[in-house]
C-alpha cells in the first residue's frame, strides 16, 4: 500500500504542483491518477520514488516512510515506466531489461536469464532479447520499459503514460496485455494518465486531479460514472457516462433463447429450410462466425459471405457487451456466448434493457451528498 | 611538377637517416600524440562533466574562443616564456606541445560536452528512476551514448593537430614541418610540397585509424540508430523528388 499524507509540492518558482494530497493506493491493485495538464499527476507519481521531493508531507510504501531509505535503493525496489519508454540506445534489449538486476548485484549471465524470461512473459520472445532498442517499433519499445520495470520483480510499479506515446490499436493491445499481466502478478501500481478512458479500462480506483494539485475525487470507474462529485469530474469523465458504466455491470442472467445454426458449406436450399425469418446464424463447431441471409444466397455458404456487422459478447462480461451485440446485430438477436467463444443463445436489446433495469447502480456515498473536500472511496 | 614530388617522396635517401622522412614522420606522430592525449585527458572529463551536470557551460564558451587565437603567434610568445627557464630541447618541444594541447581542447571538449548532454532525457530519467547513482548513470548510459560525437571531437582534434603541428618546425623542432620550412628557406618548392603531402597523408592515414577505432568502440545501437535515420533520410529525399 502506497499512503500520501497531507503532500505537498511547491516548485522554486512558487507554483504549487500538488495541494495538500492524501490517499491510499491499495496493494494489489491499480490506482490511476487522471486529470488535465497541469494538475500535478506525474510531480505526484514522480514523489513516490523520490525523482521529486515533496515540500511537505509524507509517503509511506507499506508503511515505510520514502524519505527514510537513501533514494537510489528506493528506485530499484520500485518498477518505472515511463512515457517514450527511455531504453538505453547502447545496450541490447536483454541488457536494458537486465538493468535493475544488475543494480541490484545479480551476476550477468543469471540476469540476463530473467531478463529473457521477462521479455517472453510481455511477448517479446526469442531474438528481439539480441535486438538493439533502435531496431524496434515504439510498440515493442514500450513492452521492453515494462519487462525492464518487472526484471527485478518489484512490488510496485509506477507508469508515467506508458501507452500515450504509441498508436491508438497499438495502445489498446499493450492495455489489454498490460490487464492480462497484472492478473497474474498482482502488483500495488500506481498509473498516471491523462486520458479518462484508459482510466477507467485500466483502473481499480482512479483519482481525478484538478489543475493545481488538488484531488477532486477518488473513486472505483462505476462509482466515478455513476456519481462524478462535480461539474469539473462530470465534465472530464465525458459524455456517455450512463451507457459507459455498463462496461463495469456484470451481466446477469439473461433470458436466452436458442438459435438454430447451420454450417459452412450449407447450401442454399438446407439455409432456406432451417431460417425462421430473414436471417440464420452460422457456426462452425459451435462457434458463431457470422450471420447469412438464406434468401440472398445462391450458393454454398462461405466465409466470404457472412455479415460480419454484429458483435458476440460473452455471458459472463460486462452488460454493455451484451446490449451491443442486441443492437449491433443485423437479425436484432444479439448472439451470446460462453467464455470458450461457444454459442449459448440469443438476446433481444428490450430483454438486455429489462435486465439492465434490475441491475443495482453504484449507491451514492453519504459523503458525497454534500461534499465539503476530496473525498475518499477508497474503502468500497 | 607533380612528377617532381612523387621522384621526391620516393627517393629511398629522403627517407633514411635522422633528418630522413621516416624519422620525420615518427617525430611528428610523437608531437601530435602527446598532445591529443594530454589534451583528452584534460578536456574530456570537463566536457563529460558539464554535460551531465548542465553547470558551468561557459567553459565551453571560452575554450572556443582558444580558437580564434593564432596558433604560430601563440607558440612564438609562449617559447619566449619558456627559452629562459628550460634546458635544450625541452625549451622548444614544451612550448610546441602546449600550444597544440591548446589548439586540440575546444573539439575534445565540445565533443565530450554535447555528447553526454543531448542522451535522450528519457533514457537518463530511466536510468535515474531505477536507482542508478550519478556515476552509474555517467558511466552506463551517458558516456557510451557520447562516443559518437566524443570520437568526432577526437578525430577533428587530431586532424588539426597534426596539420598545425608543422609549425614546431618554425622553432627549431622537427617533424614534417621541417620540409616546409627548410623548403621555403631554400626556395625548394619540391621538397614544400613534398611535406605537405606527406602531413596531408599522415592525417588521413591516423583519421582512417582513429574511424576503425570508433568502429570497433561504439556500441552498435548508437550506428544503427544513426544510419536508420540516415536511411530514412534518404528515403525521404527519393520520395520528395518529383517522378518522370
Amino acid at each position: 500500500m502506497i499512503r500520501f499524507e497531507q503532500v505537498v509540492k511547491i516548485y522554486a518558482g512558487g507554483q504549487t504542483a500538488v495541494d495538500d494530497l492524501t490517499f491510499e493506493a491499495p496493494t494489489g491493485q491499480i490506482t490511476v491518477l487522471v486529470g488535465p495538464s497541469g494538475c500535478g499527476k506525474t510531480t505526484s507519481l514522480r514523489m513516490i520514488n523520490r525523482m521529486i521531493e515533496p515540500t511537505s508531507g509524507h509517503i509511506s510504501i507499506d508503511d515505510e516512510d520514502v524519505q527514510s531509505v537513501n533514494a537510489a535503493r528506493l528506485r530499484r525496489g520500485i518498477g518505472y515506466v515511463i512515457q517514450n519508454a527511455g531504453l538505453f540506445p547502447n545496450k541490447r534489449v536483454v541488457d536494458n531489461v537486465a538493468t535493475v538486476p544488475i543494480l541490484l548485484g545479480a551476476p550477468r549471465s543469471q540476469a540476463r536469464t530473467r531478463a529473457r524470461e521477462v521479455l517472453e512473459l510481455v511477448g517479446l520472445p526469442g531474438d528481439f532479447a539480441d535486438r538493439w532498442p533502435s531496431q524496434l517499433s515504439g510498440g515493442q519499445q514500450q513492452r521492453v520499459g515494462v519487462a525492464r520495470a518487472l526484471a527485478a520483480d518489484p512490488p510496485v510499479m509506477l507508469m508515467d503514460e506508458p501507452f500515450s506515446a504509441v498508436d491508438p490499436v497499438v495502445r489498446e493491445q499493450l492495455q489489454d496485455e498490460f490487464l492480462r499481466l497484472q492478473r497474474e502478478l498482482g502488483k500495488t501500481i500506481v498509473f498516471v494518465t491523462h486520458d479518462i478512458d484508459e482510466a477507467l479500462k485500466l483502473g481499480d480506483q482512479i483519482a481525478v486531479m484538478r489543475v493545481g494539485g488538488k484531488l477532486a475525487q477518488l473513486a472505483d470507474p462505476a462509482y466515478l460514472l455513476a456519481h462524478p462529485i462535480d461539474d469539473f469530474v462530470a465534465g472530464f469523465v465525458g459524455r456517455d457516462r450512463g451507457y459507459r458504466a455498463l462496461t463495469f455491470a456484470q451481466t446477469p442472467a439473461l433470458p436466452l433463447a436458442a438459435e438454430p445454426t447451420v454450417p459452412l458449406g450449407t447450401t442454399p436450399q438446407e439455409a432456406r429450410a432451417a431460417t425462421r425469418d430473414g436471417w440464420l446464424l452460422v457456426a462452425d463447431h459451435g462457434r458463431p462466425v457470422g450471420w447469412v441471409e438464406p434468401e440472398h444466397i445462391t450458393a454454398a455458404i462461405e466465409p466470404a459471405m457472412l455479415h460480419r456487422g454484429g458483435t458476440v459478447a460473452r455471458a459472463t462480461g460486462p452488460l454493455r457487451a451484451a446490449l451491443d451485440a442486441a443492437l449491433s446485430s443485423p437479425s436484432r438477436r444479439g448472439v451470446i456466448t460462453d467464455d470458450d467463444g461457444i454459442l449459448l443463445g440469443t438476446v433481444r436489446a428490450h430483454q438486455v434493457l429489462e435486465a439492465i433495469e434490475a441491475t443495482d447502480r453504484p449507491e451514492v456515498d453519504e459523503a458525497d451528498i454534500a461534499p465539503a473536500g476530496p473525498t475518499s472511496r477508497a474503502d468500497r | 611538377m607533380i612528377a617532381q614530388v612523387w621522384r621526391w617522396l620516393v627517393d629511398g635517401a629522403h627517407w633514411q637517416g635522422g633528418t630522413g622522412i621516416a624519422q620525420r614522420l615518427l617525430e611528428h606522430l610523437e608531437y601530435s600524440g602527446m598532445s591529443v592525449l594530454i589534451a583528452a585527458i584534460i578536456a574530456l572529463p570537463i566536457g563529460a562533466f558539464i554535460g551531465h551536470a548542465g553547470r558551468a557551460k561557459w567553459i565551453i564558451a571560452v575554450a572556443n574562443a582558444f580558437r580564434a587565437i593564432p596558433s604560430l603567434g601563440l607558440l612564438f610568445v609562449v617559447a619566449m616564456w619558456f627559452v629562459s627557464r628550460l634546458q635544450g630541447d625541452a625549451a622548444y618541444l614544451v612550448p610546441t606541445i602546449i600550444v597544440l594541447v591548446i589548439l586540440a581542447m575546444p573539439p575534445l571538449l565540445a565533443g565530450a560536452y554535447s555528447g553526454v548532454s543531448e542522451v535522450d532525457p528519457a533514457a537518463r530519467d530511466a536510468a535515474y528512476g531505477m536507482g542508478m547513482t550519478h556515476r552509474q548513470v555517467l558511466t552506463r548510459v551517458e558516456l557510451p551514448c557520447a562516443l559518437p560525437l566524443i570520437f568526432s571531437g577526437l578525430r577533428s582534434a587530431a586532424l588539426q593537430v597534426i596539420a598545425t603541428a608543422t609549425i614546431a618546425a618554425s622553432i627549431s623542432v622537427g617533424g614534417l614541418g621541417r620540409y616546409l620550412i627548410d623548403g621555403l628557406a631554400n626556395s625548394d618548392y619540391t621538397e614544400m610540397a613534398g611535406g605537405a603531402v606527406l602531413v596531408a597523408a599522415l592525417a588521413l592515414v591516423v583519421d582512417g585509424v582513429l574511424a576503425a577505432l570508433q568502429r570497433l568502440v561504439v556500441p552498435g545501437g548508437l550506428r544503427t540508430a544513426r544510419s536508420a535515420r540516415r536511411r530514412r533520410r534518404a528515403s525521404a529525399v527519393t520520395q520528395a523528388s518529383p517522378t518522370g
